[in-house]
């Protein structure tokens, strides 16, 4: 997927004018073409793949959805917040919620697994609306602070409100079903000799959740609302001079990346059929912060790209954990691949910000830059810097 | 009546050892305006340290080492990472410190496990009986000895040269820079010094009656943040009042739970956020903290 979402991922010259470049035909399909042949890729994988890729797949989808809405509160409106692992916490348990029947102590609502799953991302649009008003009246850094404590106060919400979170142990999660058809391993549809369990079938449904929630993005990020958050980001004076209403564009970037969160939940909570207190803490929110890092700020394809790196690294060195020097499987003595995995990924965001603070999309950006200018007269441009610095 | 009395002392105690803590970090935060999210494994790197070496070297020995590798740490840190960062670029420089929170956690994740190594202070173990309170004697020793440490840096603050300088960098760089002032000295200085703060505050938050150092100890100097948030993010001072406040509030919390189990299990160790939440719609700088000014 190609990504120019932002003006300094063009040369410079065309930013500054504020006129996309004008594509030929040609070009333009070029440029779709890459996209069409990943999502033909993707749609094929579940009949040649092992479940336990597909499986990274939906942990890596659902991460992507939720880095998605950090990338537009933090790379592109500068909100830092650590607070993301909360409403992703509201997204799985208000689904677990809202579609799940009573069994013991832990209540639930019933509804159908649709409403609840739409429900349960307004839910979290609505937790994000109550935080605005502290939201909005912080900067960057100082929100960053107080949205640690949403983490905090979240977890300790889930261990205590136990007939809807079930307290420490979680609670089961209803599997999606959308007209008759049950995405779990209960259904006896095969194709092409393939059966389609729970992970065959939630693949393509969050096929279509990511793809949906990434054109969403990118059509905020480009639009109207993607400009007033950038121009807030660089200078909250310049943005109120031109017009823009900075406390409300702040807390609408924060409503909007708490229902990218809120539906990453929904998705986790199916990925997982289970939900579960301790997943939530702040470690879920440092990832997602990794990911859009690793990605580049602001960048709906490095979102994708980074949220696949974070999920997938330490189950992949995990299973591969015999072949690799150093890494050890889970119980054994040595450096246990978890542990292996938040090395190579802390290492990786503090190389990144030190060198290229463009993170992936910038890389790609330059190396595609690079290639098209056969014998470029001046450097690739950076885009990378300009996607975090602030005017000071 | 007594068991608030010990409750109290207790609360200032934690709440001084919380506000060594937010210092470092306020510190940090006015001499290089980063927000530093590794200081709580900086905190666990000293007492993990003091921890491994004590029986070897002995326990005074040991802290000497896990101070000194702390402020080395911090020190380098400084030197390695933030400096080669736009000094502008708040985020970025926020950023870094979190990946090498992870990395250092992960470290020390991997270093202490589930393991609980006893830290072997000499006052360990031993109760105080002050009238009718009894109270551990690391109270006695925290609540004399941090306000000493807080009065000596600050003496070093106000009387000293590099004291005058670092506050001269801090109340406007450029022109610090202009009268001959090295920034590059001073913040390398505040980082040090922030290194050593926060393994002072580590010894104290992991000797009795909390039984040694733990990867969960990291968890516990995270309620520096919001003590730094409750007090101001820029004032010393505040500094101290929102590490006290939140030592306070928890203990007192924690020790009254039954009468507030409406609030559910384990609430003393969130009741900090609450408090920072209510104070930020309140004062969203903070009680003692600067409001920002823009200038057009």
């Amino acid at each position: 997927m190609s990504d120019d979402t932002l003006a300094t991922a063009r040369p410079a010259a065309e930013a500054r004018a504020g006129v996309p470049p004008a594509r030929s035909l040609p070009q333009r399909l070029r440029g779709a073409a890459l996209p069409a042949a990943v999502l033909v890729a993707l749609l094929a994988l579940p009949f040649y793949v092992e479940v336990f890729w597909l499986r990274i797949g939906l942990f890596a989808m659902a991460a992507a959805v939720g880095a998605l809405g950090l990338t537009i509160l933090f790379g592109a409106a500068g909100q830092l917040s650590l607070g993301h692992a909360f409403f992703v916490a509201v997204g799985t348990y208000g689904y677990a919620f809202l579609s799940g029947e009573e069994q013991g102590h832990v209540r639930g609502l019933g509804l159908p697994p649709l409403a609840a799953a739409v429900s349960a991302t307004l839910l979290a649009g609505l937790c994000g609306l109550l935080f605005s008003p502290i939201a909005g009246r912080l900067r960057g850094i100082y929100l960053g602070i107080a949205s640690l404590g949403l983490v905090f106060l979240g977890h300790h919400l889930l261990l205590n409100a136990r007939p809807v979170t079930g307290g420490y142990d979680g609670r089961a999660v209803e599997p999606f079903s959308l007209g008759g058809f049950t995405f779990s391993d209960a259904s006896d549809l095969i194709l092409l000799r393939v059966p389609f369990g729970a992970v065959e079938s939630l693949w393509y449904l969050f096929l279509a959740v990511t793809a949906a929630a990434t054109l969403v993005a990118r059509n905020v990020l480009r639009g109207r609302p993607g400009r007033a958050f950038r121009l807030v980001r660089d200078s909250e004076v310049g943005a109120a001079t031109m017009g823009v209403r900075v406390d409300r564009t702040k807390a609408s970037a924060f409503v909007l990346s708490s229902m990218f969160a809120g539906v990453a939940g929904v998705l986790t909570a199916l990925a997982f059929q289970r939900a579960v207190p301790d997943y939530f803490d702040l470690h879920l929110s440092i990832d997602f912060l990794a990911m859009i890092i690793i990605g580049g700020l602001g960048s709906t394809s490095g979102a994708i790209a980074g949220a696949t790196f974070v999920i997938a690294l330490p189950i992949v060195l995990a299973r591969y954990a015999d072949a690799l020097p150093l890494i050890v499987g889970p119980g054994q003595n040595g450096l246990d691949a978890s542990i292996a995995a938040q090395f190579v990924y802390g290492a990786l965001v503090v190389a990144i910000m030190l060198t290229r603070p463009g993170g992936l999309s910038a890389m790609v950006t330059a190396v595609r830059d690079r290639r098209a200018r056969a014998a470029p007269p001046t450097p690739a441009p950076t885009p990378a810097r300009d996607s975090v610095r602030r005017t000071p | 009546m007594t068991h608030l009395l010990e409750l109290i002392a207790n609360g200032v105690s934690l709440g001084l050892l919380y506000s060594l803590i937010t210092l470092g970090f306020v510190i940090i935060f006015k001499a290089t305006r980063v927000v530093n999210f590794a200081h709580a494994s900086f905190l666990l790197l000293g007492v993990y340290v003091v921890a491994a070496a004590q029986p070897r070297l002995g326990f005074a020995a040991a802290a000497v080492l896990g101070l000194a590798v702390t402020g080395l740490l911090a020190l380098v840190a400084e030197r390695l990472l933030i400096a080669r960062i736009d000094q502008r670029d708040h985020h970025a420089m926020a950023i870094v410190t979190i990946g090498l929170n992870v990395v250092l956690t992960a470290e020390l994740t991997r270093r202490l496990g589930e393991r609980m190594l006893p830290l072997g202070a000499p006052w360990d173990g031993h109760v105080v009986h002050l009238g009718p309170l009894s109270l551990p004697l690391t109270v006695v020793i925290t609540v004399v000895a941090v306000p000493l440490l807080i009065g000596g840096l600050t003496a070093l603050l106000t009387l000293t040269g590099w004291g005058l300088a670092m506050r001269a960098s801090i109340a406007d760089a450029e022109g610090a820079a202009l009268v001959g002032i090295r920034l590059r000295r001073v913040s390398a200085l505040a980082w040090g010094t922030a290194g050593l703060l926060a393994a002072t505050a580590g010894i104290g938050l992991a000797s009795f009656p909390n039984p040694g150092v733990s990867v969960s100890l990291g968890a516990v100097a995270i309620a520096a943040f919001p003590a730094a948030i409750i007090g101001g993010f820029d004032s010393l001072g505040g500094a101290i009042v929102g590490g006290l406040i939140v030592g306070v509030v928890q203990v007192l919390v924690s020790g009254y739970q039954d009468a507030l189990s409406f609030l559910g299990l384990g609430v003393g160790d969130v009741v900090a956020y609450l408090v920072m939440i209510v104070v930020l719609l309140w004062r969203p700088s903070g009680l003692f903290g600067s409001k920002e000014i823009s200038r057009v």
